[in-house]
């Protein structure tokens, strides 16, 4: 039913040109209370960094809020100048990154479940001819991830790709492997 | 109009939530991820199963990016600089919609492209064709509540690159939208009609199903064209559409 859409391309090498803006890591400005640091680097299957790709967070107020009106939860508290919640980082030329950010609440997810604190990813490169999305989870909390009705569809022996690595003070370190042993679960969205 | 294509978050009975599922793509509609004629799939994309990742809070919300982030000054490519860019002057414009035929309003639409002489201004980008000191490449603009947009910029150039033995991509835009939910996300490339170079590329060619392909190829428009000064393409791009679904929170029905 419906129109055909509009097919997915790669993005490219050249994305980075102009397009990032300066802020663009910063889902809240360095400094903020409460403020994590999220690193981590974008793999090949050799292992290689990939130098050129784009990586997007998207994710939900610390109160498990969207300043969207398809929340159905009503509007934000703080309107128009609430928690924004999108990131978004060229890697480096060894593959890093990182996001600035406040860790997201947890959210209701219907039929009584709870989805764990989530941030969800768009990965995009040259040689890729379409995004792949992943979640970034916390490890500091081993009871939601255990009741969290996506990571219960994921193999056990993945959950520990999703799950982000404590790095130091707010810190915390998200490796993206595109293939390998240690391949990140990648979500049909 | 059928219910999946209105706007469809409502509140119903307290604790009940009713959020939208968007819409497969039919098979064929996106390439595979692993495309051989591609040789940088090869590394680059996921090999195991995906996990099914059903469309709840954060996939039916998205980042609604607007006019803090552009002026009107950036759907012009053409302007901002010393002097005039070299090329052919071209508009580019469409409309942004849904597979339900809904216009998308008010979302961000980025390009990237190549000058006249098929150079990117990149520090990475080594093909020996010249810069164009009044040429940057990139442009942004917001969709109006019609969905649509609309950009002033330099016809592209066809470009080599190392995927096999002299490879030329075919002139091509590249697009970037958002869409109002994560689910929406799209980034593609616009090619012109007739272009000779697109049977020969693997990245137009890894989209399956000829009419989604076709579907990336700009229409020529005379109508649009502004005598004495620009040519027209009209380039239309159709993101995922919503179906209704319900989901109740923890409050109801216990
Ligand atoms: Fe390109």
């Amino acid at each position: 039913m419906g129109e055909l859409l509009t097919p997915s391309q790669t993005v490219g090498p050249y994305f980075s040109m102009r397009l990032p803006w300066d802020q663009g890591p910063y889902v809240v400005p360095a400094g903020t209370p409460g403020a994590i640091t999220i690193i981590g680097r974008l793999l090949d299957g050799a292992g290689d960094p990939i130098p050129d790709g784009l990586i997007e967070t998207w994710q939900a107020s610390p109160e498990g809020r969207f300043a969207h009106p398809d929340d159905p939860r009503g509007p934000v508290p703080d309107g128009d100048k609430a928690f924004r919640g999108f990131g978004r980082v060229p890697t480096g030329h060894d593959g890093s990154f990182k996001i600035v950010t406040l860790k997201p609440g947890a959210l209701p997810a219907g039929d009584g479940q709870v989805e764990a604190p989530h941030i969800d990813v768009s990965v995009f490169s040259r040689g890729m001819l379409d995004r792949s999305v992943t979640r970034i989870y916390f490890p500091d909390e081993p009871e939601a991830n255990a009741a969290d009705p996506v990571l219960a569809q994921v193999p056990d022996e993945r959950l520990v790709t999703l799950i982000a690595v404590p790095a130091g003070d707010a810190l915390l370190r998200f490796d993206i492997h595109m293939q390998g042993p240690a391949e990140t679960v990648f979500f049909d969205l | 109009m059928t219910v999946s294509q209105h706007r469809l978050v409502i509140r119903h009975a307290p604790g009940e939530l009713i959020l939208p599922t968007y819409a497969k793509p039919e098979p064929g509609n996106h390439p595979p991820l692993d495309f051989p004629p591609y040789k940088s799939t090869g590394l680059r994309h996921p090999t195991k199963a995906l996990v099914l990742l059903p469309h709840r809070l954060t996939e039916v919300t998205g980042p609604l990016l607007g006019d803090d982030l552009i002026t009107m000054q950036d759907a012009d490519l053409t302007t901002g600089h010393a002097g005039e860019p070299q090329g052919q002057r071209i508009i580019v414009f469409g409309q942004v919609r849904d597979s339900g035929g809904k216009p998308v309003p008010d979302t961000l639409v980025e390009i990237w492209q190549t000058n006249a002489a098929g150079r990117y201004r990149h520090s990475r980008e080594h093909h020996p064709a010249p810069l164009d000191p009044n040429f940057d490449g990139v442009g942004r603009a917001i969709t109006d509540q019609g969905g649509r947009y609309r950009f002033i910029t330099i016809q592209p150039g066809s470009y080599p690159w190392g995927n096999h033995y002299n490879a030329w991509r075919p002139a091509h835009i590249h697009f970037s939208l958002f869409g109002r939910a994560f689910t929406q996300r799209l980034v593609t490339q616009m090619y012109f009609p007739g272009d000779p170079l697109l049977p020969l590329d693997p990245i137009y060619n890894s989209v399956p199903d000829e009419k989604a392909r076709q579907r990336m190829i700009a229409a020529f428009s005379i109508e649009d064209t502004q005598p004495e000064w620009a040519l027209a393409y009209r380039f239309d791009i159709v993101l995922r559409g919503r179906e209704a679904s319900i989901f109740e929170d923890e409050g109801h029905g216990h």
